[in-house]
């Protein structure tokens, strides 16, 4: 953090630098999946792993297939707003993971307490009858009350760590399938099962359909305010939503860089018994610390709820929400830096929206982009050593100090230091 | 009865099995948050094996002769080739978290997220689905039959053959008989002492001349294979041999066993079998008629099978929390090993 050091020096830029690499390796072993498939396949050739490869660098600007066949480019309102509209639960689930990491905790919990949140807002939006409140009192309460039920399911894993010393990466696993259990129980015995559309018996409805004298009818829900942004990307699901969680991702950098609180959580997370001996309350920094995860998650899967235009695939007791567990490589390729996460989700929502361009418009898949994502995840595990390498002359003291950190205890992440400060590119 | 402990061993085992391969990670000193993803990818592997395999000439005649023998041999090579691929696929996380002293939690995550993408991006160029099918009656060439035994069609076995040989798989009894012999491995060897010391203490065990490194390689390797066995034997016995990028959260269940069981191989063993009594519930609740008299016992309490799920997480939750204090964990887990520490 040194002023007078040569820009590349800089903790800062080492993370971007490092980030960036991740994420160009990450994209180089995508193309050369499509490039070794393409040329080892009957079917498959090199035009088709070439245009493959064209569409995971661009797929955000492809505009589908000519005439003759070629694919065309240019700019896509459709894309880039459904861009947008992937990154807003993407941004909740990766703050959440950052805020978490910085108090020196892997949530690995997203999941659950998004599935949580999934419930409340819809068991919210839906049970409430149309006509009894007014559409955006509903709607605020429906939100509300996901962040809360996010809150008390960040709480235990939180509890657990700070009063018995149980690894929060296991809890987190334990109550995340609770949570996949628990939301499949109550949203099988409920009456928000969709049977109006009969081929959806397996979804829950709409938040846009509404309770209307004991029937659902379509319209009279509520959904979240689309502001003005579907004239500027036509044809979209983007809606209000995006900007909210932009003022989330504000909210979380202030809590954490310009307030006392947010200091004591981080002081936590650098060296809890240090923190308990300045006098700061360990134990319920750890439980807050989770809380404000666990209402995060829950805060993105109440804005993806409401949006109206999704649907709710209530068995889910056999898998968790993707969404939840993209948060951690949103989260570590921010190097959690909660206004680094609304590029990171961007970026991340990006990728997947080449994914689906690449399963339109060619013989490829868009699981593709799940590996690269995987790939940048696994080079995120050693970003220590990436950035290690960057800055190996000058920065040796520096990377004995970071590599004597496992001496205290287990899953405590990397230093408060190296985490600050990864936004400015 | 037949059916319920025929279900609960064909749950429990792949369960027990991949405990067994946490275990042998976290003896070492590495956490294998990955064994969900390793699972899926040996399930991938070895479903794809046996469909490669299914056209050959060598399969087809063994068919066409009843040839039982070859069959079970088939269904034991494609155990292997998933094994393989399995320990392959966790070099990724050993060389991430001992060479590159990485965190280990990450690099799990990590796995995990590539296994089920891995896989389904093949799975769709292959079969144009996302489910990876074998022939239509594949499942069953490697099941084990009472006509084996020249029992005829209308001819029942006795009480125990039906329940432990009719319609069982020898997939089922190879994971059993590897979990005994690795727990003995692990417990009566030298090499399962210096494994253990790695994860309990390894600046101990390398003042003693023990390499470190190896020992970690030597565990997590271990770890990959049984853990990529285990997902296709789970694909095998509970999923009719077929591969979807999913095996329904086993690998972490199998985590839980693994902490449930203590770190121990025969609380493990209870466990996965509770545990797997619990899956085989949930999924039959319904239909089970435990003593044959016409009553459907659990169907008339009429809790709701979402819960027999739940209670698995639940129990391992509440069981931490009362054994925090004192919890057989290796004490070294998830610290890199770095020589120049003291």
């Amino acid at each position: 953090m040194n002023q007078k050091e040569p820009l590349l020096q800089r903790e800062g830029a080492k993370s971007v630098l490092a980030s960036l690499l991740s994420i160009a390796i990450g994209l180089a072993f995508g193309a050369l999946a499509i490039l070794v498939v393409g040329l080892a396949s009957r079917d498959l050739g090199a035009g088709s792993a070439w245009e493959g490869i064209r569409l995971i660098f661009g797929g955000l600007f492809s505009t589908g297939r000519g005439a003759s066949g070629a694919l065309t480019w240019g700019f896509n309102g459709q894309n880039i707003g459904n861009m947008l509209f992937r990154a807003m639960p993407l941004i909740m689930t990766g703050l959440s993971v950052a805020m978490a990491y910085k108090t020196g905790l892997f949530n690995i919990g997203a999941p659950g307490q998004y599935l949580m949140g999934t419930l409340a807002s819809l068991a919210i939006a839906l049970g409430i009858p149309s006509g009894a409140l007014p559409k955006p009192l509903i709607w605020l309460l429906a939100f509300c009350g996901a962040i809360l039920a996010g809150a008390i399911w960040g709480a235990i894993p939180g509890a657990l760590k700070a009063f018995l010393n149980i690894n929060e990466v296991i809890a987190c696993i334990m109550t995340n399938w609770i949570a996949a259990n628990f939301v499949t129980w109550m949203f099988s015995i409920s009456n928000f099962k969709n049977v109006v559309e009969n081929t959806k018996s397996s979804y829950i409805y709409k938040t846009t359909y509404g309770l209307v004298d004991g029937k659902y009818v379509s319209g009279a829900g509520i959904a979240t305010s689309k502001m003005g942004l579907d004239k500027v990307f036509p044809g979209s699901q983007i809606n209000g939503g995006i900007l909210i969680a932009i003022l989330f991702a504000i909210g979380v950098y202030v809590m954490m860089e310009k307030t006392t609180f947010g200091y004591e959580l981080k002081a936590c997370g650098s060296n809890r018994h240090a923190a308990r001996y300045a006098g700061i309350s360990d134990r319920r920094n750890i439980v807050l610390s989770m809380v404000i995860a666990g209402g995060l998650s829950a805060a993105g899967a109440g804005l993806y709820c409401l949006s109206g235009n999704t649907e709710f695939f209530w068995s889910t007791y056999q898998s968790l929400p993707a969404i939840g567990f993209n948060g951690i490589p949103v989260a570590l390729l921010a190097v959690c830096n909660p206004i680094g996460v609304i590029f990171t989700a961007i970026f991340m929502s990006m990728l997947s929206i080449s994914g689906l361009q690449l399963t339109n418009l060619t013989a490829y898949n868009e699981y593709i982009t799940d590996v690269i994502i995987a790939v940048i995840v696994y080079l995120s595990a050693f970003s220590l050593v990436i950035k290690m390498w960057l800055g190996r002359r000058k920065d040796k003291v520096g990377a004995v100090d970071a590599n004597a950190e496992p001496l205290v205890p287990k899953s405590e992440p990397k230093t408060v230091s190296e985490a600050k400060g990864g936004d400015e590119a | 009865m037949t059916f319920l402990i025929q279900q609960t061993l064909l749950y429990a085992v792949p369960l027990m099995i991949v405990a067994l391969a946490g275990v042998f990670a976290e003896r070492s000193g590495i956490i294998n948050l990955a064994l969900e993803g390793i699972m899926i990818f040996g399930a991938f592997i070895g479903v794809l094996f046996v469909r490669i395999m299914q056209g050959s000439a060598w399969i087809g005649a063994a068919k066409a002769a009843n040839a039982y023998g070859t069959l079970q041999l088939f269904g034991v090579l494609a155990m292997l080739v998933a094994a393989i691929f399995g320990a392959l696929f966790s070099l990724l996380l050993s060389f991430a978290s001992i060479n590159l002293r990485a965190d280990q939690t990450i690099g799990g995550t990590a796995l995990n997220l590539m296994a089920p993408a891995l896989a389904l991006f093949f799975i769709r160029l292959i079969a144009n689905q996302n489910t990876l099918y074998i022939d239509g009656d594949g499942p069953s060439w490697f099941m084990i039959k009472k006509a084996m035994f020249g029992y005829g069609r209308t001819e029942k076995m006795s009480w125990l053959g039906e329940t432990f040989i009719n319609k069982m798989y020898l997939a089922t009894y190879i994971c059993i008989i590897l979990f005994i012999v690795l727990s003995i491995l692990l417990y009566k060897t030298r090499f399962g002492l210096r494994l253990r010391a790695c994860g309990e203490n390894p600046q101990a065990a390398d003042s003693l001349g023990i390499n470190v490194y190896h020992m970690r390689y030597a565990g997590t390797t271990i770890s990959g294979a049984l853990a990529g066995m285990g997902g296709f034997v789970y694909a095998l016995t509970t999923a009719n041999c077929t591969s979807n990028g999913d095996v329904a959260g086993f690998g972490f269940l199998a985590l839980a066993v693994m902490i449930f069981g203590n770190w121990k191989p025969l609380n493990i063993a209870g466990a996965s079998l509770l545990f797997g009594l619990f899956k085989c519930i949930a999924a039959a609740y319904s239909s089970i008629d435990i003593n044959g008299d016409g009553v459907y016992l659990l169907k008339e309490i009429g809790i709701n099978e979402n819960v027999y799920r739940m209670l698995p997480y639940v129990i391992t939750l509440i069981v931490l929390a009362f054994t925090s204090k004192s919890s057989r964990a290796p004490k070294a887990e998830g610290i890199p090993y770095d020589k120049g520490q003291r």
